[in-house]
């Protein structure tokens, strides 16, 4: 629980494009899970 | 306001997402009249009997046309009410052809119900005073329970009727 | 943003443990219901002295889903407020005047409902009825809660005054916006309750309007999940990155995202009543366009979360790609249960995106899925953050400290509740999919396959409930140690702030009159014709009905 190192000041991560490639990845991948079940759940529809 | 370069790609791509099931459950309502049941009729629900489909000789299953019934139920707690058979039995089963076109007309004469032919998209909310209709096309072969799936007091889960989809 | 976080008074932080004293005692009623209905629906048991299923359920919806919720959000708002604009003397009796207002309401309606006077469910539908002290000790409830709005209110605007010009502290900005849409959308249910279930439960009135009811119920329905999720949104945006040893993501997306979550939350309820006869089905699909729009402030907050998570690692000098994921605090509780919340709300939000899809509502409405999804949202999503809340809270306030072994256990509890959710809710799901209903006690219909199935699901889920009554009693354990036993000390309350050179935040951000200006124009666009609709084309009336809920 201890307190985590107070962190160095560093380029605003605003201006960096490349440091936030895992965050995009992560929610495209989240966002082909919900396009994936969404079409799924709406062929069971159709089915019934 | 600062939106990363990333955020605008992902918040164009989902509201991408968003607009593209909203255009196809949109074109299903619209133009292919898929809407959930929605029907402005009302009725009294102390004299149910006054509306025609809900007499109690009108009950239950009638083929309108070529594969096309219609089946007429009232609500109340706890039962559905089918109609009688010739001998005067409460009717609990519905046997309808595969394929076939089937309105389900329901309403209630006390509290609010639920009618979900289970495991097909027929799925209403029955309420007093007002009339619930859904036309299905029963695809599939089997046994669907129809389950009352709102609940209406101590015997909801006695409330229960069968579809009978045969080939 | 003001750096400085206030200290909380001994006086204040007694009121914020009495709410959450109701919370945890709550949890442990609400949660033992919940364990004897997943045990009478799996076919195996009954309940003893002729106790009816829906009493319980009852008893469940309510104490978990109104009482449980409404305290531990109001008595961590007001540690927010205390924290970051202060309370005065005043405003801490008028708070404490909101905590007896609603505890009184929930012991009537407790009391209604354990004598079995209202076996109506925690949406009390018309026109079943119930006692009229019932709907009275439900709109005490609503009543103490304007209260606690009302001093929320009050003390940001005595803050704004003394700090002219500075912008609200974030996690003040975020409470008020939750308070406003909980009043906006109070207002439904309370008109429902006062003008047309007391003077009907009373006799006054001979019939109700059974639609209009079920309308202004939803209005006030859709908000709510939004007034329980709102709150966990707060500890990951502003908690979150302090624990993990990161900063704020940004203050003006952040707020950004409650503004439109504040917009679009209300003007939504009718994708609760999309099979219910009698709405204009073109209303049903505009409210169901709306409702898609209240997922962008979600699809926002994922981002930020993972953007939060990235910066802090890279900082750290974690260079690949996913390399900041894995040095995650995980073994800080304070940071696992609320990111398990999280990881739930991915197939929770996915879920509702397909509840609210109009006519393929009809897949699951009223279905067991229901069930299941609410219970990864609410009971996953929203009640693991607020256990990861508590960890640091409640030692905060009684002057003592999160321990290794107290960290220990509530990594355990994090899993057990994990684990028999996942098996509970999963099984819900696809008994729904499936057909079989919800609000069910246990029956075999008709018999058949269909059922057989369903009851196969149902012994699942006591077998998830089961687990989950264990990770309740864990939870409860740990409360009260950490109230009582835990050693004396020093917990951190915390609050990210911002980086030294992040954007300033525009100003219109807070702008409360054209946010709040939009909210009703959107409401008054929503729902303004569809009621007339309903109000003109109003079949006669509903008597009310006793018998069938055993009165
Ligand atoms: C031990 C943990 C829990 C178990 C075993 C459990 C079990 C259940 C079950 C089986 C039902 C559905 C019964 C039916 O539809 O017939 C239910 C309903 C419900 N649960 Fe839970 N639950 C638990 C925790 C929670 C929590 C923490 C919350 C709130 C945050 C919650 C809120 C609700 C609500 C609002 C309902 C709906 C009641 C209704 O439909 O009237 N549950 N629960
Ligand atoms: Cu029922
Ligand atoms: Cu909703």
């Amino acid at each position: 629980m201890g307190k985590r190192n107070t962190v160095q000041h560093q380029p605003n991560p605003h201006e960096s494009t490349h440091s936030l490639k895992g965050t995009f990845i992560a929610v495209m991948l989240l966002g082909v899970f919900i396009l994936v079940s969404w079409f799924g759940f709406y062929a069971l529809f159709l089915s019934r | 306001m600062h939106l990363h370069k990333y955020e605008k790609i992902w918040l164009v791509f989902g509201m991408a997402s968003l607009v593209l099931f909203l255009l196809i459950i949109g074109f299903a309502a619209f133009w292919k009249g898929t809407h959930p049941q929605s029907h402005i009729e009302t009725i009294d629900p102390q004299n149910v009997e006054a509306h025609d489909a809900f007499k109690p000789e009108n009950l239950g299953i009638r083929e309108v046309a070529d594969g096309k019934y219609i089946v007429n139920i009232v609500a109340s707690a706890f039962n559905y009410d089918f109609g009688k058979d010739t001998e005067g039995n409460a009717i609990k089963t519905i046997r309808v052809p595969k394929g076939s076109t089937v309105l389900y007309q329901i309403t209630t004469k006390d509290v609010v119900h639920g009618f979900q032919v289970a495991g097909t998209n027929v799925n209403m909310m029955v309420e007093p005073g007002h009339i619930s209709r859904y036309e299905a096309v029963m695809k599939n072969v089997g046994e669907f329970t129809i389950v009352c799936n709102e609940y209406c007091g101590i015997g909801h889960h006695q409330m229960y009727g069968t579809v009978e989809v045969y080939e | 943003m003001t750096k400085v976080q206030l200290p909380l008074s001994k006086k204040e932080s007694r009121l914020y443990m009495a709410f959450m004293w109701v919370t945890y005692i709550s949890l442990l009623i609400g949660g033992l219901m919940g364990l004897l209905q997943t045990l009478v629906r799996s076919g195996k048991y009954t309940l003893p002295f002729n106790i009816d299923y829906y009493t319980i359920l009852t008893v469940h919806g309510v104490i978990l889903g109104l009482v449980l919720t409404t305290f531990f959000i109001i008595g961590f708002q007001f540690s927010l407020m205390g924290k970051t604009v202060g309370i005065s003397d005043k405003q801490l009796k008028v708070a404490w005047l909101s905590f007896w207002v609603m505890l009184i309401g929930t012991i009537m309606a407790a009391v209604t409902i354990l004598v079995g006077e209202a076996s109506v469910l925690y949406t009390f539908y018309a026109p079943l009825r119930a006692h009229p002290a019932f709907y009275i000790g439900l709109a005490l409830v609503i009543i103490g809660s304007w209260i606690a709005a009302f001093v929320n209110f009050r003390q940001l605007y005595v803050w704004k005054k003394a700090h002219k010009g500075e912008k609200s502290p974030l996690p003040a900005f975020m409470v008020i916006i939750n308070m406003l849409m909980w009043f906006i959308a109070t207002i439904g249910v309370a008109t429902s309750v006062l003008v047309l279930f007391i003077p009907w439960s009373l006799g006054y009135a001979e019939t109700i309007n059974v639609l209009l009811s079920r309308t202004l119920f939803w209005y006030f329905g859709h908000p709510l999940v939004y007034f329980w999720l709102l709150p966990a949104y707060m500890a990951w945006y502003v908690v979150i990155p302090k624990i993990i040893g990161g900063k704020l993501f940004s203050d003006a997306l952040a707020r950004m995202a409650f503004i439109l979550l504040l917009m679009f939350s209300i003007p939504v309820g009718f994708h609760h009543q999309l099979t219910e006869p009698g709405i204009d089905p073109t209303w049903k699909f505009i409210q169901v366009v709306l409702t898609f729009m209240v997922v962008i402030p979600s699809l926002m907050t994922a981002f930020s979360i993972f953007a939060t998570f990235e910066t802090t690692g890279r900082r750290k000098g974690f260079k690949s790609l996913f390399g900041w994921f894995k040095k995650l605090p995980w073994k800080d509780v304070r940071f696992l249960a609320p990111f398990i919340g999280m990881a739930a709300f991915i197939p929770g939000g996915a879920g509702g995106i397909v509840n609210a899809s109009h006519q393929m509502n009809a897949l699951v409405h009223n279905t067991i899925w229901i069930t299941g999804h609410f219970h990864l949202t609410a009971a996953t999503t929203v009640i693991l953050t607020f256990f990861g809340i508590t960890y640091w809270l409640v030692p905060h306030l009684t002057g003592r400290r999160l321990t290794p072994r107290l960290n220990k256990l509530g990594i355990i509890q994090t899993f057990i509740w994990t684990f028999g959710m996942t098996i509970m809710s999963g099984s819900m799901h696809i008994q729904g999919l499936l057909g079989g209903p919800r609000r069910s006690s246990f029956s075999e219909y008709a018999g058949g396959e269909q059922v057989a199935t369903w009851i196969n699901y149902q012994i699942a889920q006591a077998v998830g409930g089961t687990i989950l009554f264990i990770g309740i009693l864990l939870m409860v354990y740990i409360f009260i140690q950490l109230t009582f036993f835990a050693p004396r000390g020093v917990q951190e309350y915390p609050i990210a702030v911002e980086e030294d050179d992040a954007e300033p935040t525009p100003k219109i951000l807070e702008n409360w009159y054209l946010w709040i200006g939009i909210t009703i124009a959107l409401i008054l666009f929503a729902y303004t014709i569809p009621v007339i609709d309903i109000l003109k084309h109003s079949p006669p009336g509903s008597l009310p009905f006793d018998w069938p809920i055993g009165r």
